[in-house]
């Protein structure tokens, strides 16, 4: 299993530009929004130097004072309009407010787009992938990991490039045009007050990482009392018969004062940035008020001028706030990134080579016109497998199984039946040797070839939330409905379908959890007859189900078997004499092989497994009735 | 019911209440020091600068005077910045303060919740365990307590806060010019408003998101872990289609969100502005017409760029008030649940007697009794062993013995004491029960296999795993004993589970031992390792076997066959087998599989 990793230290631009591969279509709105972000923080700007004009021009009439083109603008509006100054100056800034709107309401639209955007495009590609990626890969990965890949990493990226990128342009136009603007009413007062951004930058820095870490330590305890909880609850029986209750407290007691400390330790944090920041910002304002109003006072300076010192240095402090924050949120998103992108670009170890596509297509466009018809010889020639980073499993491994033979596969746990299975299904492919279907490698054909002639019921049937009707044409997508009846009659499924409240149409909810075990197991035999495959696997269940239906399921598995070539990881006794051929596997060997009364009259490993496995099972018939 | 839900968020506010006005006072604080920035301001224009009439209060001017009045602080301008700074200081120590405390006050209330709910909930009696939802159980505890805590940190205070804001600002802007609050305020309610009825009204966009969420996270998860299905049907594109239908459904919805958030923010910052836009327009009017001075023009611009942003914001809080107190109603229905009951007369006797059922009958929560009128003895230090069919009661019985339940009538007494006026913690540390389906913690195994005792012995637990044949395969695992067991470590056959389950009972100080079932899983030879192990290990515990396998059963002291609630036939292996009945029909399948073999083979 691999450690999430969730925070990284260096920044690299590379990997975004890398992702926003995986959703080109958006770079367009990329543009469009970091310019209407220049745009609206233009009109920011501009609002201080019209409280200024008013001051100096229709207040106080100064006309010496510096207007920073408001004056232009407003002698514009008075021409077109034919009104007094201070109508043209309304008019003036309703406009402005008018643009500001505009460009707020563009810039997060194009901001929700691209967030909305590049999560869905990045997300299709992501389960695209999962659909090629083999089953070693899941072994590798529990589904937790590779859900949480899926959904929040791959929102929390999109939200860093939709969002990021806009608080970066808006902070630096801000920034830059504050400083030129106060540069030029009065370059010596306005250096002075630029000096406090280096210290306000640092301290941003500084704090916006030490805060994302607080958090991220808040979230972990989190994560580690919900755990608890789950456990607490789930294991509350277990608790009581082993009187644990106080024990689990005290644990759990420490839980919850950590997570009391870390959380007061971020918020604490968090409380304590805003007002240095603030403070240091007041100096600044200070600074321009001293030495700005003695200028007044002589005045080289006007009261409106100065009103816009003052206000430019209060506001200093968020963009400075607002980059260092895009920063931090980058790097700390990085994590989300660098984990998606892994799973974007891990290359399946099992692939049709190109020739193989070239004649009978992928996993997404089957060319079905040039796939051989299947009649289900299938040969284990010379075969070694392992499984990535295990052991042998199987050692040179040969069978050779008749089209329309049943083969039942018996022996202890771990012994190499599944892996049989597996590598007959081409979940996985062997390490050495071949395995031919009808006397050609299947390695010459594609994947979807020989999956779509396979059946494959499992030990633990797993349904998709629907209906009835939807699980079992999932092994044919256009039958018709009469087709859907007759499997689900020719497996004795129909009684209790009719017996559910919508019949066919009952939702089996999610992954089928209102059926019991016995009516997904009818259910997915349904399927798997729907889909009429030339080979059949099944996983038989060991879990009991009630005398009845377990009479049903064996007459199921009996009719679906009849004509195809099987191969059945046996449990019950009824099925494993049924078989044409009976292997029994030991350590990745075949250890005994025949029929079932040859196998009984050897008196070996068979005769043994029969008496003591078998036994048990008649017990539990005769009890469980 | 909602004075309920008031009174008891009153109770979780009361308990950190000294915390909580402290940070009421500081909100005050910063609130005020804030405001006073701008007077301060309008003071150096107007007065200090342009020598108009002063606005502050009389003390203020007291202090000026005595330095040297406003021509001097004309002069000393940075004595007015200095005081800024200090203003600033003050306000920022203030919202540190305000800060460190909430969340101080609200982490206090959350840890108490969470406590509290984890040892209601592990008080509860087993009755409700047995029913109990755990996803839906998990969620309260955690996320509802979340909402809560949420509430109490950040949305309280800030509730506090605009309220705060709204007043100082009419209070200082009415006495300066009553008109021009007036028109600067004009728009205050109606941002206010919008904002409440926005959210209130957008609650089911955020909802059509997040069930589509939910939808595109069931067809992920169902995907995933069916890949299996997936590849044995070859329905790759079919799948990716289903996902795609209904991520692009997630996409819309989400979409269609965000459009009316767009809305949303900039309707109310196009409203805000034009408050500013009339506020400074209506000020510039009334300063052309001599009424106010810039300094008054400063001080209202500034008042209400300042106070539009909590407006906008408390209507969203208010909103989404109600949540929290749903949260807070929650998480009280699990408190309200009773739980078991303390028993301060409870008794401690030996527990190595005979244990007696006399007429015991019990059911579930009022269902069809399990056990009917049931008698039998248990002789002290014997092993005994329980066959029954499924749904026969033994698992009730053993239960029982526990006092994880209480019959409905009749007694069960342990040498002679009742055991209803036993004490539980007491019974239950030496009755050691191994249950069907054993519940293993996210701990290493040997913390697993120590977990009954505060500080086990090394040794006690390698023998207690050997005695119960778990030695080998804990040693063969990837880390031995430190490996971890669950959902973030390996995961344990049902066999080995069984097993660890075994080992970390026979760590308790047992008088009574309890397998329900839980041989069943292990091989017929580790059983009966197990069994032997037993022998050795305890020679007067009572020992009672729940099973099916004859070889177990026959080896017992005691068998009792139950059959739908009574136990209907007892005796030794010898007796049983002499006459018809379950017992003997079990016993015959051994017999009948020969038989068959022989018709078979011939």
């Amino acid at each position: 299993m691999q450690q999430e990793k969730d925070y990284t230290q260096k920044f690299d631009l590379s990997l975004w530009r890398k992702l926003l591969r995986y959703a080109p279509r958006y770079k367009k709105h990329l543009a469009a929004l970091a310019f209407f972000m220049g745009v609206n923080a233009l009109i920011d700007v501009a609002f201080p130097l019209l409280t200024s004009y008013a001051i100096d021009h229709l207040i106080t009439d100064n006309g010496a004072a510096p207007t920073f083109f408001m004056s232009r603008a407003v002698e514009i509006a008075q021409k077109l309009l034919h009104c007094p100054p201070l109508t043209a100056f309304i008019v003036l800034y309703v406009l402005l407010v008018a643009l500001s709107v505009a460009t707020i309401y563009v810039f997060l639209y194009l901001g929700s787009v691209i967030e909305v955007g590049v999560c869905y495009e990045i997300r299709s590609q992501g389960f695209q992938k999962l659909q090629e990626l083999p089953f070693s890969y899941y072994d590798r990965m529990p589904v937790g990991y590779l859900m949480s890949r899926m959904t929040s990493d791959i929102q929390r990226l999109a939200e860093t490039i939709g969002w990021s990128l806009l608080d970066l342009c808006w902070g630096v136009v801000m920034l830059l045009m504050c400083s030129a603007t106060m540069l030029s009413i009065n370059w010596k007062l306005g250096l002075a007050v630029m000096l406090v951004l280096p210290p306000l930058g640092v301290i941003s820095v500084w704090f916006e990482r030490r805060i994302l870490k607080a958090w991220r330590s808040v979230r972990k305890t989190n994560s580690r009392i919900t755990g608890a909880f789950n456990e607490g609850i789930m294991g509350a029986k277990t608790t009581k018969t082993l009187v644990r209750e106080e024990m689990n407290m005290e644990e759990f007691s420490g839980m919850a004062q950590e997570m009391r400390k870390s959380s007061v330790r971020a918020a604490s944090l968090n409380a304590l940035y805003l007002p240095i920041v603030i403070s240091l910002g007041s100096m600044a304002t200070a600074w321009a008020l001293w030495q700005g109003g003695s200028q007044v006072l002589t005045g080289a300076m006007s009261l409106g001028v100065l009103q816009v010192f003052v206000n430019y240095t209060v506001q200093f402090f968020e963009p400075v706030r607002n980059i260092a924050g895009v920063f931090s949120e980058m790097q700390s998103a990085q994590a989300a990134a660098e984990r998606v992108m892994t799973l974007l670009e891990t290359a399946p170890d099992i692939v049709d080579s190109p020739e193989v596509i070239a004649e009978f297509g992928d996993a997404f466009h089957p060319k079905k016109e040039n796939w051989p018809e299947i009649r289900g010889d299938i040969d284990f020639e010379h075969v070694d497998f392992r499984y990535q980073e295990g052991e042998q499993v199987l050692k040179d491994f040969n069978l050779r199984v008749k089209a329309g033979e049943t083969i039942a596969l018996v022996g202890p746990t771990g012994a190499g039946k599944s892996t049989v299975v597996n590598l007959m299904c081409r979940f996985y492919e062997p390490t050495a040797g071949e395995i031919k279907i009808d006397g050609v490698d299947y390695r010459k054909r594609s994947q979807l070839w020989l999956q779509s002639n396979l059946g494959y019921v499992l030990q633990e049937p797993r349904l998709f939330s629907g209906t009835i009707r939807d699980n079992i044409r999932y092994g044919k997508l256009d039958a018709t409905d009469e087709e859907i009846r007759r499997a689900a009659q020719l497996v004795n499924a129909e009684p209790f379908i009719l017996r559910m409240e919508k019949g066919y149409d009952t939702d089996v909810g999610e992954g089928g959890s209102r059926l019991s075990t016995g009516e997904k197991q009818l259910i997915s035999f349904a399927r798997a007859i729907l889909a009429d495959p030339r080979i059949f696997v099944l996983d038989e269940a060991t879990s009991s189900v009630d005398t009845e239906t377990e009479v049903v399921i064996q007459n199921a598995i009996a009719r679906v078997l009849s004509g195809r070539t099987s191969f059945i990881i046996a449990h019950r006794l009824s099925t494993v004499r049924a078989a044409d051929r009976i292997l029994v596997i030991e350590d990745g060997q075949i250890r005994e092989m025949g029929a079932h009364r040859e196998l009984l009259r050897q008196k070996g490993a068979y005769y043994k497994l029969y008496m003591s496995q078998f036994e048990e099972e008649r017990a539990q018939e005769i009890l469980g009735s | 019911m909602h004075s309920r839900r008031l009174r008891l968020m009153g109770r979780l506010i009361a308990r950190n209440r000294g915390l909580f006005s402290g940070a009421a006072l500081c909100t005050l604080a910063a609130v005020t020091a804030d405001y006073c920035t701008p007077l301060l301001l309008a003071e150096t224009l107007d007065h200090y600068l342009s020598g108009l009439p002063s606005a502050m209060p009389a003390f203020v001017n007291r202090w000026v005077d005595a330095l040297g009045g406003p021509e001097y602080m004309a002069r000393h301008l940075w004595i007015v910045g200095l005081l800024l700074v200090a203003l600033s200081c003050l306000s920022g120590l203030s919202n540190f303060l305000r800060g460190r405390w909430q969340s101080q006050a609200g982490e206090n209330v959350a840890r108490d919740l969470r406590s509290q709910l984890y040892d209601h909930i592990q008080r509860l009696p087993f009755s409700y365990h047995v029913k109990a939802e755990t996803g839906d159980l998990v969620q309260r505890c955690t996320s509802d307590v979340d909402t809560v805590r949420k509430f109490l940190i950040n949305q309280l205070m800030s509730i506090l806060s605009a309220i705060l804001m709204i007043a100082v600002a009419l209070t200082v802007l009415l006495r300066r010019n009553a008109r021009l609050a007036l028109y600067s305020m004009i728009m205050v309610p109606g941002l206010f408003l919008f904002a409440y009825l926005f959210f209130k009204w957008v609650v089911k966009a955020f909802q059509a998101s997040d069930k589509a969420e939910g939808a595109m996270s069931a067809v992920l998860q169902e995907n995933l872990t069916g890949v299996r299905v997936v590849r044995a049907f070859g329905r790759q594109r079919y799948e990716v289609e289903k996902f795609k239908e209904k991520s692009l459904d997630f996409k819309e919805k989400t979409y269609r969100l965000c459009r009316l958030l767009n809305v949303y923010w900039s309707v109310s910052d196009g409203m805000s502005m034009l408050q500013s836009c009339l506020t400074l327009a209506v000020c510039v009017i009334f300063a052309v017409r001599g009424e106010i001075t810039v300094g008054t023009l400063v001080v209202f611009t500034s008042f209400i760029g300042k106070l539009l942003w909590p407006i906008r914001q408390l209507g969203r809080i208010l909103s989404d008030a109600g949540k929290s107190f749903v949260s807070l109603e929650r998480i009280d229905e699990i408190l309200r649940q009773p739980v078991e009951p303390e028993e301060p007369e409870a008794v401690k006797p030996p527990l190595h007697g005979d244990i007696v059922f006399d007429h015991v009958s019990f059911g579930y929560d009022g269902q069809r009794d399990v056990l009917r009128d049931m008698s039998f003895t248990i002789p002290a230090g014997k092993t005994v062993a329980i066959l029954g069919a499924t749904g026969s009661g033994k698992s009730s019985v053993v239960h029982l013995l526990q006092r994880l339940f209480a019959p409905r009538s009749g007694s069960i007494t342990i040498g002679g004491v009742d055991i209803q006026t036993i004490d539980r913690s007491y019974l239950r540390s030496h009755v050691g029960l191994v249950l069907q389906e054993p519940f293993l913690y996210s701990k290493t195994l040997r913390d697993n296999v120590g977990i009954a005792l505060r500080e086990p012995e090394a040794a006690a637990i390698e023998q207690a795993a050997r005695d119960a044949a778990a030695l080998g395969f804990i040693l063969d695992s990837e880390s031995g004993w430190d490996t971890l067991v669950g959902e973030r470590g390996v995961t344990l056959s049902g066999g080995q589970k069984q097993r660890i389950a075994i080992a970390r009972t026979l760590m308790k100080d047992n008088d009574i031992l309890i397998f329900d079932d839980s041989l069943s899983a292990v091989d017929t030879e580790t059983d009966a390792e197990i069994r032997r192990a037993l022998k050795e290990r305890g020679k007067d515990t009572t020992t009672i076997i729940i099973s099916h396998r004859i070889v177990t059963l026959s080896q017992a002291d005691l068998i009792l066959v139950m059959e739908d609630g009574r136990v209907t036939q007892q005796g030794t292996h010898r007796e049983l087998i002499a006459k018809d009945g379950l017992y003997s029909r079990i016993f015959n399948i051994q017999t009948a599989l020969e038989a068959e073999f022989q018709e078979e083979v011939n």
